[in-house]
């Protein structure tokens, strides 16, 4: 089995949480050094991970397993292929950006992140999981730590924080109950007892002996869809999500917009398409028709927002629904889209956030046109905020233009309407983008803002770790897609043989 | 020599690349050491462009048989994008004209923006355009072309708004880059489309399967694609009704204005359609939708600069309608014609941008024309310099846009005589209003209170290598042969037609006379032609509002549906949620009021149920026994 490489990467930030507990709580060195250096620590193995990723052979790399719970058929098991491969490199990256993010906390920072820590180590276990019990344990932990650090570090501004904290564990907790008994159904109907197990790869294996009929997955998807739609923000179920951005502190936001969303998306991919290929294939035509409302409507609605944290994050909704959209047209080509987005969207948003929080901090505005001419007094800043924007509007040569090019490509023969639309959006996208960015940075010189330190040492780190990526991946997509397409292209199979199953407008599509 | 040059194409982009890579992360603050980075890259990717023409002459490479490298940049879902140089005549023609161009105007920028503390970042945001546009012009498909397209689209937006604390500027920098990302839209549908339809992009596996596709299906559908692809040169080029932007583009240093708005990039959309026009010239409707609005949009920016009154913004009209002309040549069918003026176009109105940058300069940044006056006294060089531009825009021979543009309505003469004529009005009212420019600030008698002073040499010079090329550049064109080079499928006739040369002479002349009468001699006035003209001089003067209308159509689509949306998702959406838990809040109230911690309530509520369900039990019991009859 070798070094247990992603086991070290999982249980980082969970030892380092425990050292934690052991610090004194004033000692805010040490506390935030140690947190840093598990952050550290993970992406450097990530990185180390993604790069030793071999493409030429593909499936599953990295594996674990070790038994748990015999009798239930639940196992810890582990491993990445080249969907979960990207999106574990993707939690190193925000992981260290975060904690920086994060570096000046002087409200017991102690707590805090202990709480991060175990809120990357949950989202963690979730990438590498390979069993749907695993998966299901370390999706519903995440919701914990975020419940509190919105409580007790959050900020109130359309609403009370209590208020979107309750908000925002009971949307995802009802989402989650739902996809909870879709997945009792999978888990019952795949074997007979005494044979069951939670395995990903034996869930398959059932699915393709014909283990779920096609009424079972046309009554089934829904359940899960309910579930992961809701934490990838899917049109109409995103209420939650711009109001939690405006009330979490900015790690939480770095988080819950560049990880929690896609692990939604993920999940989707993982647990709703692959093992209910037919179930989704019914219901396609319908949520890509919401996808892209949902593009269209969050893009409309940021046009109107002035608070930075809910701009960004109607964007977010506005930029799943891309990632929705790519996924549910169910072809090769636009589910490695979407992939590649979700790893793109994720750094561009992470980074956006780690700019808001860093002027959030100094300042406590955030809204514009408040927040005016900032590129006067810090250059960083504007580079920052810069890079962010031309991602999000899809500049060449940046992370996110491909995926996009590529999901367009994947939908636009498919449903031509749907995707018509979608790209129209990279209008507004623009629009928006370009307003934000000339009100915010640009224009006269407000002397407000002469004394506002610019971003220098620990507070640069989130834009040159995710700037790093942002450029590379931007300019070298191949080192993304390759490890992406060996992920993809085994699951073609499966997308031809439902090319020509019914959807709920009947017939072929 | 040629060999290395033409296998190190792909360095000619990547010199200015790593360029802007040094200054931006290194010699960003020190002055002097950027511009001479910069210079440098620029002038190596000059020279490499000279060896690649020695390559193409010698090598004899014609439009036909391109050379090629490709490398690939990604695989993805089965798709396989290449990046790589593809190099023919036409190839060759740009990547000369680029590296001029934007080395004068480097060199040029030493002496403007010796006082702006922001020059190191002028520069590398120089090195990064010319980087761009180099690599835009040696793309291999379409992919690439789209990548460097906005690449420099980005540059311009930074360049328009590199004076960023200036309200006008950041407001043009946004307006350029979202009208050109409208057309960027109908661009990157045309490219889906053809990745779609033919599962490539790349121009040379197209240019066979393109016929093909054709013999067996026709045109219609490849008809929806080149439509879609020139929405892309509409926005970019500034055609109507996308040419907004390029106006109020001139909020940027003037040397932005000569090399991106005048020069280069806004021909990337005529380049593009000239790169594909294998497609093109196959797709009848779509070349007469070019060479219509291509025609309109000459006759109707020329017929706004008529009226207008700053230097830049005459200049910038007389650019959307020089591009018009452009596009006429391409749908006429005329591939020679149309790089032939975007060449010396090039030339003439790069020198005529940094004339005006020299003169505003000199002014001490008054752009209005008309508070100028008798400026060649005062700046020789520069008035010469302008005088040749303008006479090579007006058309008269042997400068060089008597060449160029008599080629265009030769050719548009060939198949349409209205366009011919809409062609020949325009030419001149160019005549008349480049020559009002000249008139108006140069001539007459110098003011008193005017500051103006010759330039100094970094600025001169390039003004002067920029002349003598508008003035050779299309008498070399013409008689060194330029059509036996760039053209596609057979080489075009190319003498000239004396009774169309003849009369657009005689058209130019009277047109400048006109001008002469009016702004030096003043035999009528100006006023007078104005207030007669009445509705007509206001249109032209407020460029038919069209900004106006565009702002209300925004207002309307954008920003009140936008605060629609918002009340929607705040009210209704949001107003579900939280409806749903405040249902579930207040059935909890309900549920929770037998359970107040009152024991007397539990007690009383405990015998109502014990009577309630003795009683049942007793209802119970009476049903079964009149069922059973008492039998139990």
């Amino acid at each position: 089995m070798g070094f247990p490489l992603l086991s070290s990467i999982l249980l980082a930030p969970i030892v380092a949480a425990f050292a934690l507990c052991f610090v004194s709580k004033d000692d805010r060195e040490t506390i935030r050094k140690v947190a840093a250096g598990a952050t550290i620590f993970m992406l450097c193995l990530t990185v180390y991970a993604f790069f030793s990723f071999d493409t030429t052979v593909g499936g599953v790399q990295f594996a674990e397993k070790i038994p748990w719970v015999e009798d239930l058929g639940v196992s810890y098991s582990v491993g990445v292929d080249g969907i979960s491969m990207p999106l574990l490199l993707l939690v190193g990256v925000i992981g260290i950006s975060a904690v920086y993010t994060s570096w000046n906390t002087e409200k017991r920072p102690k707590e805090f992140f202990i709480l991060l820590l175990l809120l990357i180590a949950g989202v963690t276990g979730t990438f590498i999981a390979r069993d749907l019990f695993l998966f299901l344990l370390s999706y519903e932990l995440f919701v914990i730590p975020v419940f509190i650090m919105v409580l007790v570090w959050g900020s109130t501004k359309r609403l009370p924080k209590e208020f979107v904290g309750m908000k925002f564990i009971v949307y995802l907790l009802m989402g989650s109950a739902f996809m909870l008994v879709g997945v009792v159904l999978l888990y019952t109907a795949a074997y007979p007892p005494g044979e069951r197990t939670f395995d990903f790869d034996a869930l398959r294996l059932a699915g393709e002996m014909g283990r779920f009929s096609d009424s079972f997955q046309i009554s089934t998807f829904p359940l899960l869809l309910l579930g992961f739609g809701s934490l990838l923000s899917m049109f109409p179920f995103h209420s939650w999500s711009p109001d939690g951005h405006a009330a979490a502190p900015t790690a939480v936001s770095m988080i819950h917009a560049g990880i929690l969303k896609k692990l939604g998306a993920y999940g989707l991919i993982r647990v709703g398409v692959l093992l209910l290929p037919v179930g989704a294939k019914y219901w396609s035509p319908l949520i890509v028709t919401t996808a892209v409302m949902g593009v269209l409507y969050a893009a409309y609605v940021v046009m109107a927002q002035k608070d930075l944290k809910y701009i960004i994050g109607y964007s977010s909704v506005s930029h799943m629904g891309y990632i929705l959209l790519g996924i549910m047209t169910l072809n090769a080509t636009s589910v490695s889209g979407a992939v590649a987005n979700m790893v793109a969207h994720g750094m561009m948003t992470a980074l956006f956030f780690s700019q808001i929080g860093y002027i959030y901090e100094r300042t406590h505005l955030r809204s514009i046109p408040e927040l005016r001419g900032l590129a006067h007094y810090m250059p960083h800043l504007t580079i920052g905020f810069m890079l962010a924007g031309m991602t999000s509007l899809g500049l060449p040569g940046l992370i996110e233009f491909l995926p996009e090019f590529t999901i367009f490509v994947g939908t636009f023969g498919v449903y031509p309407v749907q995707a018509l639309i979608a790209i129209f959006v990279i209008v507004f996208t623009a629009l928006y983008v370009l307003r934000l960015l000339a009100t915010l940075l640009f224009g006269p010189a407000d002397e407000k803002y002469a004394d506002v330190p610019d971003e220098q040492g620990a507070s640069m780190v989130p834009l040159l770790v995710l700037g790093v990526f942002i450029v590379g991946f931007g300019l070298f997509p191949g080192l993304l897609m390759n490890v992406i397409n060996c992920g993809i292209e085994p699951l073609a199979p499966v997308f031809e043989q439902i090319a020509n199953a019914p959807t709920l407008m009947g017939g072929v599509r | 020599m040629f060999d290395f040059a033409l296998h190190h194409t792909w360095l000619i982009p990547l010199l200015p690349a790593l360029s802007f890579l040094v200054i931006g992360l290194g010699t960003r603050q020190d002055k002097k050491t950027s511009a001479i980075i910069g210079i440098t890259a620029i002038g190596a990717s000059f020279l490499l462009s000279l060896g690649v023409v020695g390559a193409v002459l010698t090598n004899r490479i014609v439009m036909a048989e391109p050379f090629v490298m490709k490398t690939v940049w990604a695989r993805i879902g089965g798709m396989e994008l290449g990046m790589g140089a593809l190099v023919d005549p036409l190839t060759a023609m740009m990547l000369v004209v680029v590296t001029t161009v934007a080395l004068m105007v480097n060199i040029y920028s030493v002496g403007y923006m010796e006082h702006d503390p922001g020059m190191g970042r002028f520069f590398a945001f120089l090195s990064l355009f010319a980087a761009s546009m180099l690599g835009l012009v040696i793309s291999v498909n379409f992919l690439q072309m789209y990548v460097f397209w906005e690449g420099v689209g980005l540059c311009s937006y930074l360049l328009i708004g590199f004076y960023y604390y200036k309200i006008s500027a950041r407001e043009a920098a946004k307006k350029a880059f979202i009208t050109t990302r409208i057309g960027d839209f109908g661009m990157l549908l045309g490219i889906l489309l053809i990745q779609i339809n033919f599962g490539t992009v790349d121009f040379i596996e197209l240019k066979t399967l393109v016929p093909d596709y054709i013999w067996v299906s026709g045109t219609s559908f490849l008809t929806v694609i080149g439509l879609l692809l020139f929405i892309g040169p509409i926005g970019k080029s500034g055609q109507f009704p996308l040419h907004v932007w390029l106006p109020d583009a001139m909020e940027g240093p003037t040397p932005v204005s000569a090399l991106i708005h005048a020069a280069t990039m806004v021909v990337a959309g005529v380049y593009l359609i000239g790169r594909a026009y294998f497609i093109f010239a196959e797709l009848p409707v779509v070349l007469h939708v070019i060479a219509w609005l291509g025609g309109f949009t000459a006759f109707f920016a020329a017929s706004i600069a008529i009226t207008q009154r700053p230097f830049k913004r005459i200049l910038a009209y007389s650019t959307i309608s020089q591009l018009g002309y452009m596009m006429l040549a391409l749908g006429v069918g005329s591939l020679t014609a149309s790089m032939f003026h975007l060449m010396t176009h090039a030339f003439f109105k790069a020198l005529m941008f940094l004339c005006a940058g020299a003169v505003i300069e000199a002014m001490h940044e008054e752009a209005d024309i008309f508070k100028m006056g008798g400026l060649r006294h005062r700046m020789p060089v520069t008035f010469k310099c302008m005088a040749i531009g303008v006479l090579a825009i007006a058309g008269l021979p042997p400068f060089a846009g008597f060449f160029s543009k008599d080629a265009i309505l030769a050719a548009a003469a060939e198949v349409s005589f209205p366009l011919y004529l809409l062609a020949s009005v325009t030419a001149f009212m160019t005549a008349f209003y480049m020559s009002r420019l000249l008139f108006v600030a140069f001539f007459g008698e110098v003011r008193d209170d005017c500051p103006a002073q010759e330039t100094n040499a970094f600025m001169r010079w390039p003004l002067v290598v920029l002349a003598v090329l508008s003035v050779i550049s299309g008498a070399w064109g013409h008689f060194a042969g330029f059509g036996d080079w760039v053209f596609y499928g057979v080489r075009e006739e190319e003498a000239i037609n004396w009774t169309i040369a003849g009369s657009s002479i005689v058209l130019s002349l009277v047109a400048m006379w006109l001008a002469y009468q009016i702004y030096v001699v003043k035999r009528w006035s100006s006023y007078q032609i104005a207030r007669r003209l009445g509705v007509i001089y206001d249109l032209s003067f407020h460029a038919y509002y069209i900004d106006e209308i565009y702002a209300y159509f925004r207002e309307l689509a954008v920003d009140k549906v936008g605060q629609l949306a918002l009340w929607v998702d705040n009210h209704i959406v949001d107003g579900i949620v939280h409806g749903l838990g405040r249902l579930t809040k207040g059935l909890s109230v309900v549920m929770a009021l037998p359970q107040n911690g009152d024991a007397q309530r539990y007690v009383a509520i405990f015998y109502t149920g014990v009577i309630a369900l003795v009683a049942y039990s007793l209802f119970y019991a009476v049903k079964i026994l009149s069922v059973t009859g008492g039998a139990f």
